[in-house]
Parts: structure tokens; C-alpha cells; sequence
């Protein structure tokens, strides 16, 4: 038994360099954020920075809306994920780095530029509108509405899905698989009973990277937005820039994190099934 | 195997790319550095090339912070974090500062250019600096709106089409809290530094009436979307108009009748600055005609400068977005309002109107 | 007639065999549409900035004639030479060092506890869950105790939210791991450096892979957290980018991006090329190990 354990490479302490960058970098600046979003600007204890996010039907209304926007794009970036990701399995696994490339590299260009790429792309006047005339098609007012905010959000995360699901993937062993059409298995059986199971940490993985930026950015509802419509970044953005309050820009970001951990720890039980947990 | 590799070549490529670019940027001449001054500036508000003239003449180098907003600015600069020795920014910006005392008097006596500076621009900055003791003069202009002559029924004189519905779906406001506010209460009567909180309530009432015919709330791009046709008109910085006719003449800027917000921007010295002696040698540098001149050409705002003004062409001595001529300015005002509680007010406003 | 029945013998062979080669490839055909439609909406803003920097004018919406003017100037403009140098060593040397710390990191939190991993877990979470503003303005505010706002506060904040990514990537790579084949090279008499080198490292390098580009890509992309905890004269193209919001932003950034653009697929494409051809049998058996 302790022999075993020797072997099977358990190694806790490697994390220690980890552990300490974290309590560092993460939890200190953390505290300090803690500390404002539990005093008022006085110096006395409140909550009432924190339970702004519900107490406030502005708040509400925004989070109410923030989450409509990340469930969606969530939702969007799984569903085009695996099929994206079977095709590129079926296409042949010898351009496995390259196709990594393709899905990365479009990343690569600044952020900024790319979602008032699509700006122009959406705008009243723009490529896509004029697309649809010249093909008879009546044009769309797709610019400063939801739709254009899910377009950019899908836009910007859908790489944050697909990779750690190609990865998972791909790792997959073929004979599995196989094995599995030999015993009689249709595509779809194969999918739902090995690769869906087997992909489910990368899946997870995926909806960490995309649930949680989609929630709390504040950039593309801005410009795709056209300011007409908030989202808790934008709220949040607004307490630290605009009304300089700090305290209560902290106690909704507190808020904010304290409700994201609840619906990813729900997410876990979920899915996983009593299963040895992989994202928490 | 091949996976071994791939961390390996991605890193030689990214060197490569590092490689080349640092022969693009090449290796720049090195003046011997006898001092430094931080400064917080408003993006793209200086042309750098004259931050390197100036290191290149006096030895002193100035390292620029760059903000979009003076709210940016202030809370980068009140966290402490960096001990700024200049700070450019706005009128009321530049109030509050002075009020908390966060500025030190500009030696002028060591200053040989500040009288390129015109007398008329150091008057306004006594709205919010009575005595002239601590703020120069960088750029200035009015709000007005930028609309297309061409889609238009009659030329535009009042903030009236804004909120008339006239023109619904086709306009653009700023997605700022100051300035959506400043013009309703000008376009409605009152000063835009009331502390009247019904006064505030009204304008809030009126533009959440407005919302709906409100195409977008832009931080940027206001130029843009009117010069591609996206919407006939937005509320806009006379320098912004400038360039947005460059490119499209039909469109045209004016200041409406109500009046409207004249803005200032100015560079202060900190409390923090130790070397005055520098930070004076920097702003006097600033005045100077050729340095005006350069910082103008890069952004084509209205420059205080009138050894630059005088330089210019009639045609653009005419051009009331690059010099504001003074009638359009009669009914304007500086914004001074800094008022803890008014703030407050309008940002609570603000969040409500943008939830609408 | 022999004949004719051969022939209709080998016709209606024909026909099956296009029959059968159909039904494999219709999978494929499919696949490859629904690839490049994918393809398509993850490039069409790229294929805007591209021909926006072939753009005459200054203007972003407005199409004033084919020109290489933004091109030249870009190499004339030294703030953007040295603003793309900073970014790039600081995403290379923010998602190297992630990894270093990341790698081992996940390995250790994986021998862990199952509650302590629990917490670990969360806690690497904090930095994805946390709006950019408030991650920026808590570091900002940190940092003011003890380092001087520079690079190096910049890089020190990158790497913090690098990590999670590192971490998020290389974890369901550990979790799939088949740890007999550990075992039995242990047993075999392999060192536990060896193995790790030999065994554990190949079979995460993937998950390492992809975590190492994220980071890259985050560090690239980051804007907010970069502006917190920057100090003057340190600029990097999100800053600077970010910064031209509200004057327009200048067409030299459209050419800067088609460049980089240009330059990473043809190096891209070279390198997969090359790789293609020196693929040996024996190098594809070691990787289906």
C-alpha cells in the first residue's frame, strides 16, 4: 500500500510553489477588496454593499440580464463546440496542432479591434446588411440589440470552449471507440455513452473559461451593445469609474463571485453524478 | 515526438516575431537622462515625438500614463499607486483636485513662453483656479451636435431635434455622464452646474423619454458612425467634428442656441513633484509656438495657442471647429459642478436611465 | 454477349464503388462545410481589419482607395514597435512562467486531499470569477505595499490570472491519465524523474500545450487588468489600442494586425509543412503511445 503510493507519483508539495503565489497574488489583493466591500465609506461594518446586488432593481435587472446573456453563450459555444470538434476528429487527427492554430490564432488579434470588426459587420449600414440587400434580402437591425452581445460574446469565448473539449477528445482512445461500433454502437450511441462521458472534464473546463468572463465583461456590451444595455460588468465598471465608489463596486464584485461559486458548484452536481468532481 | 516539438517551435516563432520587431522599432538615440516627470494624460492628447525632443533637449524624461477618462485618471492617480508629478485633465476634474489640494503653484516667473498662451483661456480656467495658480491651458472646445446637411429637413440651431423625436433611431449620444447631462439641462434652461436636485430629476425624466429614440450611447466612434451613415446625427467634441468633416463634407457642427458645455483641458503639477524646476521646464516647453503647433497637428483640437492660432490658414482660422468663434460660446458654460451629492445624484440617475 | 455482361458487370461495380465512396466521404464532405463555417465566423472580423488596412483613408467606414500608406507609417512609428515588443515578451514570459508554476502546481493539487483540493480548486478559480476591473483594482491596490508600478507589476499580474488557465488545461489531462503505464515503467526500474520525464510530461503535454496558448492569447488580449497595474511609459497594444478608442483608432494598428496575422499563418503553415514531411513511421507509433 505505501509502496503503491510512492509509485502512483504523489507528489502534494509540488504545488507548494503554487500555493504561495496564490495566497500572494489571489487571496491578499482579495482581502483588500473584501475589506471595502464590508465598510462603508465611514468605516463602519455593512452588508449593504453586498446585498446591493439584490436590494437594488437596477442590479437586479442587470444580473437578471448578465445571466441570460452568459447561460446563452454558453449554451451556443457547446453546441457549436462538438460538432466543430468531431468534424476536425473525422477530418483526420495529422493536423492536430494545426488545427489548434485555426481555432487560436484569430485570438490573437487584439480583442478590441475584432469586436469593432464586428461592429461593422452588424451596423445598420454595414457588411452584413449589405450583404443581405444585394442578395434580395430585407436588411436586419441586429446593431445595439441582445443578439449583437451574444453574436460578440459567442464570438469571443467559443475558442475557450472548443479547445479544452478538442483536448479531451482527442485523448479518447481510438479502439474504445471501435470496440464499440464492433459490438453493434451507432454514431450517436458512441457519442452519448463514450465520448460525451469521456470529454465531460474538458466540457467543464470550457464552461468555467467561457460562463464566467461572459457574465462579468463589459467591453462588448459596450460597443455591440451601444451602451443601451447592462450588464453586471457594466454596472460594476461603472461604481469603480464613474461614481468612484468604490465600496460598492467591491461588495457587487463579492456578490458577483459569491453567486458564480453557487451555480458552478450546482453545475458540478449535476453533471458529474456523485463523480470525483473535476472542476471543484 | 511531435509533441515534444511543438512547445519548442511555437517559442522560436514567437522569437522571431520578437526579433523582428524590435529591428522595427530600432534602437532610438540615448540622451543622457538627468531626471524624470510622470505624467497622467488623456490618450493620443500629445504628440509623442515631442516627449522625445524634449528628453533630447533637456535631458529630462517624461513618462506618459495614458487615460480615456479624467474619472480613469482619478482613480489611478487618488489610489497612490504611482506618484504623478503632472496631470492633464479636465475642468472639473481639475476643480475637485484643487479643492483637496492635490496641486502645488506653477512657478510662471520661470516660464518664458506662457504668454503664447492667449489671455482669453487663462480667464476661463478662473472659473474652477480664481488665481491662475495652478493650471495650463492644454486644449479646449465645445459639445455640440455633428449631423449630415444631406438627411436632414432644416439646419439644426437647438438641442430641440435630440428630443423631439424628429429624428428617432438615428441618433447617437455620449455614453458619458457629465456631458448626456450638461446638454439636457442647457437644452431645458438651467445652468449645467445646477445643484438643484429638480432641476437634475427633470433631465433624467427627459432623457429616459428620449431612450427609445436613441440608436446607441457610444464612448467612441460617435465620428465614425455618423461619417458611415449609421445615424444622422450625434452629440459630439468639436475636435472630434473636425476630423469626421475631413472625411465626410456634408456633414456639419454646431453649437445649438441653448448653449452648451465649453471644456477645457489642463496641465496641473502635483503636490508630489519634487522637482518644480523640470515640471516647469516641461510645461513652458509645451507653450513654445513649434511644440503647440506639433501637439495640434497631431489631434486637430482648438489649441489655446495663438502664436499657433495665427499660424493657421483663414480657412481654418473660419473652421469653428478648430477655433470656436465667440458668439457660438456666448451661452456656454465651464463645467464646475464637483459637489459630492450631486455626483451622487446623477450617477444613481445615470444607472437608472441606462436600465431603462 | 460476354463481353457486354462484363462490361455491365464492371459498370454497376463502378456505380457501387462511387455509391460506397459517397456514403464514406459524405461524412467528410459535411464535416468540411460545418469546419469552414465555423471557419468563417471566426474569421470575418480578421478579414475586416485586413482590408481596412489596405484603406486610404483614415476613417474606419468609409472605403477612399487602395493604398500601402498605413504600412510604411506603421514602420515609422516607434511607440507601436515598442509597445508590440513589450506585449509579446510579456505574454511569452508571463505564460512560460505560468506554466512553471502551473504544471507542478496541478500535479501537486491532483495527489492532494479531497477536500483540500476542493479548496484549491477554488481558489484558482478566483481569478477567472472575478470581474477584470475588480482583479486590477485589488492588484493596483496591492502592489502600491510593496513594488513599484512598472513591467514587472504588470508581469507579476499577468502571470496570476495566466495560471487558472494553465491549471484548467492541464488538469482533465491528469484526471484521464492511465496511471499503470506509470506504474509498470516504475516497475520496471525507471527512476521517478525519468518516468515523470518519460511518461507523465508526454501525456500532458497537450493539456500543457493548450494551456501555454490560452495564457499567451489572455496575456495578449488583457486590457483592464494591464491599465490598473501599469506604470508610465509601459505600454502595451491593448493600452494603446484601448487608448485610440475615442479618437479613432489609427490605421496602423489595422496593418500592425494584418502583419502578425500574415506572418504567424506563413510561419504556421512552413512549420506544419516541414513536420509533415519528416514524419517518420517510428514517430507516429511513439505518439499513439
Amino acid at each position: 500500500m505505501n509502496e503503491n503510493e510512492v509509485r502512483t507519483n504523489k507528489r502534494p508539495f509540488l504545488s507548494g510553489p503554487y500555493f504561495i503565489w496564490i495566497i500572494a497574488f489571489t487571496v491578499l489583493p482579495l482581502i483588500v477588496i473584501f475589506r471595502y466591500a464590508l465598510f462603508d465609506g465611514n468605516g463602519h461594518f455593512t452588508l449593504s454593499n453586498i446585498a446591493a446586488i439584490f436590494s437594488s432593481s437596477i442590479n437586479r435587472k442587470a444580473l437578471w440580464f448578465s445571466l441570460e446573456i452568459a447561460l446563452g453563450c454558453t449554451a451556443f459555444c457547446i453546441l457549436l463546440s462538438y460538432p466543430l470538434v468531431m468534424a476536425l476528429k473525422h477530418l483526420g487527427l495529422s493536423k492536430r496542432g494545426f488545427s489548434l492554430f485555426i481555432i487560436i490564432l484569430p485570438m490573437w488579434m487584439n480583442f478590441i479591434l475584432r469586436i469593432l470588426a464586428w461592429q461593422m459587420i452588424l451596423s445598420n449600414n454595414g457588411i452584413l446588411n449589405l450583404l443581405l440587400t444585394t442578395l434580395g434580402f430585407e436588411p436586419v437591425r441586429i446593431a445595439n440589440t441582445p443578439t449583437a452581445i451574444m453574436i460578440g460574446s459567442v464570438y469571443d469565448y467559443l475558442p475557450y470552449m472548443i479547445l479544452p473539449i478538442y483536448t479531451s477528445i482527442m485523448e479518447i482512445n481510438e479502439d474504445l471507440i471501435e470496440a464499440a461500433k464492433d459490438l453493434g454502437a451507432n454514431s450517436f450511441t458512441v457519442f452519448c455513452k463514450i465520448i460525451l462521458p469521456l470529454s465531460l472534464p474538458g466540457l467543464l473546463s470550457g464552461i468555467v473559461m467561457v460562463f464566467v468572463p461572459s457574465m462579468t465583461s463589459f467591453v462588448i456590451s459596450d460597443i455591440l451593445g451601444g451602451g443601451k444595455l447592462q450588464l453586471i460588468g457594466n454596472i460594476i465598471e461603472q461604481e469603480f469609474m464613474i461614481s468612484n465608489n468604490w465600496h460598492v463596486g467591491s461588495g457587487l464584485s463579492v456578490a458577483l463571485m459569491i453567486l458564480v461559486l453557487l451555480s458552478m458548484a450546482f453545475t458540478r452536481k449535476r453533471t458529474a453524478d456523485g463523480k470525483e468532481s473535476l472542476v471543484w | 515526438m511531435r509533441k515534444h516539438t511543438k512547445l519548442t517551435r511555437f517559442i522560436a516563432l514567437a522569437m522571431c516575431l520578437t526579433l523582428t520587431c524590435m529591428l522595427l522599432s530600432g534602437c532610438g538615440k540615448k540622451t543622457k537622462i538627468i531626471g524624470t516627470l510622470n505624467l497622467i494624460n488623456y490618450a493620443e492628447y500629445l504628440d509623442p515625438e515631442m516627449l522625445e525632443l524634449f528628453t533630447e533637449e533637456t535631458g529630462i524624461e517624461v513618462k506618459m500614463d495614458e487615460a480615456l477618462t479624467p474619472e480613469e485618471m482619478y482613480t489611478k492617480y487618488s489610489s497612490g499607486a504611482i506618484k504623478y508629478d503632472l496631470v492633464c485633465t479636465a475642468d472639473y476634474m481639475l476643480k475637485k483636485m484643487i479643492d483637496d489640494n492635490e496641486f502645488q503653484k506653477i512657478p510662471w516667473d520661470q516660464m518664458e513662453y506662457k504668454d503664447n498662451i492667449g489671455s482669453k483661456y487663462y480667464d476661463f480656467c478662473k472659473a474652477f483656479d480664481p488665481n491662475n495658480d495652478y493650471c495650463l491651458p492644454h486644449f479646449w472646445g465645445t459639445i455640440g451636435i455633428l449631423y449630415d446637411t444631406t438627411k436632414v429637413k432644416a439646419p439644426i440651431d437647438s438641442w430641440e431635434v435630440l428630443f423631439n423625436g424628429e429624428y428617432a433611431g438615428d441618433i447617437i449620444m455620449q455614453n458619458s455622464m457629465r456631458d448626456t447631462f450638461m446638454i439636457t439641462l442647457k437644452y431645458l434652461g438651467y445652468s449645467l452646474n445646477t445643484d438643484n436636485e429638480d432641476e437634475i430629476r427633470k433631465a433624467q425624466e427627459l432623457l429616459i423619454k428620449q431612450k427609445p429614440d436613441v440608436q446607441a450611447y457610444l464612448v467612441d466612434e460617435v465620428r465614425d458612425e455618423v461619417v458611415a451613415g449609421n445615424a444622422i446625427m450625434g452629440v459630439i467634441y468639436s475636435g472630434e467634428a473636425y476630423l469626421g468633416r475631413e472625411s465626410n463634407p456634408n456633414l456639419e457642427y454646431v453649437v445649438p442656441k441653448e448653449g452648451s458645455n465649453v471644456w477645457i483641458d489642463c496641465i496641473a503639477i502635483t503636490k508630489h513633484c519634487e522637482n518644480t524646476e523640470y515640471a516647469a521646464k516641461f510645461l513652458d516647453f509645451l507653450c513654445r509656438e513649434d511644440v503647440a503647433k506639433a501637439n495640434f497637428e497631431y489631434i486637430y483640437f482648438s489649441t489655446p495657442n495663438i502664436k499657433v492660432i495665427e499660424s493657421l490658414s483663414d480657412e481654418e482660422k473660419e473652421d469653428p471647429t478648430l477655433v470656436p468663434p465667440e458668439d457660438s460660446i456666448v451661452n456656454c458654460e465651464v463645467c464646475t459642478q464637483t459637489d459630492k451629492k450631486v455626483t451622487e445624484l446623477m450617477s444613481q440617475l445615470w444607472k437608472e436611465l441606462k436600465s431603462e | 454477349m460476354k463481353h457486354l455482361k462484363h462490361f455491365a458487370c464492371s459498370f454497376l461495380n463502378c456505380v457501387k464503388n462511387i455509391f460506397l465512396a459517397i456514403r464514406k466521404h459524405f461524412k467528410g464532405i459535411l464535416s468540411g462545410i460545418y469546419v469552414g463555417l465555423i471557419g468563417l465566423f471566426l474569421y470575418a472580423p480578421i478579414l475586416v481589419l485586413i482590408v481596412l488596412s489596405f484603406n486610404k483613408g483614415r476613417s474606419r467606414v468609409k472605403w477612399e482607395g487602395f493604398s500601402f500608406k498605413w504600412y510604411e507609417a506603421l514602420f515609422s512609428n516607434s511607440q507601436i514597435g515598442d509597445a508590440l515588443v513589450t506585449t509579446i515578451v510579456l505574454a511569452l514570459a508571463s505564460a512560460g512562467i505560468a506554466v512553471l508554476i502551473g504544471v507542478p502546481g496541478a500535479i501537486g493539487m491532483h495527489a492532494l486531499g479531497k477536500k483540500k483540493f476542493k479548496v484549491m480548486m477554488g481558489l484558482t478559480n478566483i481569478p477567472l470569477l472575478n470581474a477584470d476591473i475588480v482583479t486590477g483594482i485589488a492588484l493596483m491596490l496591492w502592489f502600491v505595499h510593496f513594488i513599484p508600478l512598472g513591467f514587472g507589476s504588470v508581469l507579476i499580474a499577468h502571470i496570476t490570472f495566466n495560471i487558472p488557465y494553465v491549471i484548467l488545461s492541464v488538469m482533465p489531462r491528469l484526471q484521464q491519465m492511465n496511471v499503470s503505464v506509470y506504474e509498470a515503467t516504475r516497475d520496471l526500474g525507471a527512476g521517478p524523474v525519468y518516468a515523470f520525464f518519460k511518461i507523465v510530461l508526454p501525456d500532458l503535454m497537450p493539456g500543457i500545450v493548450s494551456g501555454f496558448f490560452m495564457a499567451f492569447t489572455m496575456s495578449m488580449d488583457d486590457f483592464v487588468i494591464t491599465f490598473f497595474t501599469k506604470g508610465p511609459g509601459v505600454n502595451t497594444l491593448s493600452t494603446m489600442i484601448y487608448g485610440q478608442l475615442k479618437k479613432g483608432i489609427k490605421p496602423e494598428m489595422y496593418a500592425l494586425s494584418t502583419l502578425i496575422f500574415l506572418v504567424v499563418s506563413a510561419v504556421l503553415l512552413v512549420v506544419n509543412g516541414i513536420s509533415d514531411r519528416k514524419k517518420t513511421p517510428k514517430a507516429e507509433q511513439i505518439e499513439r503511445i
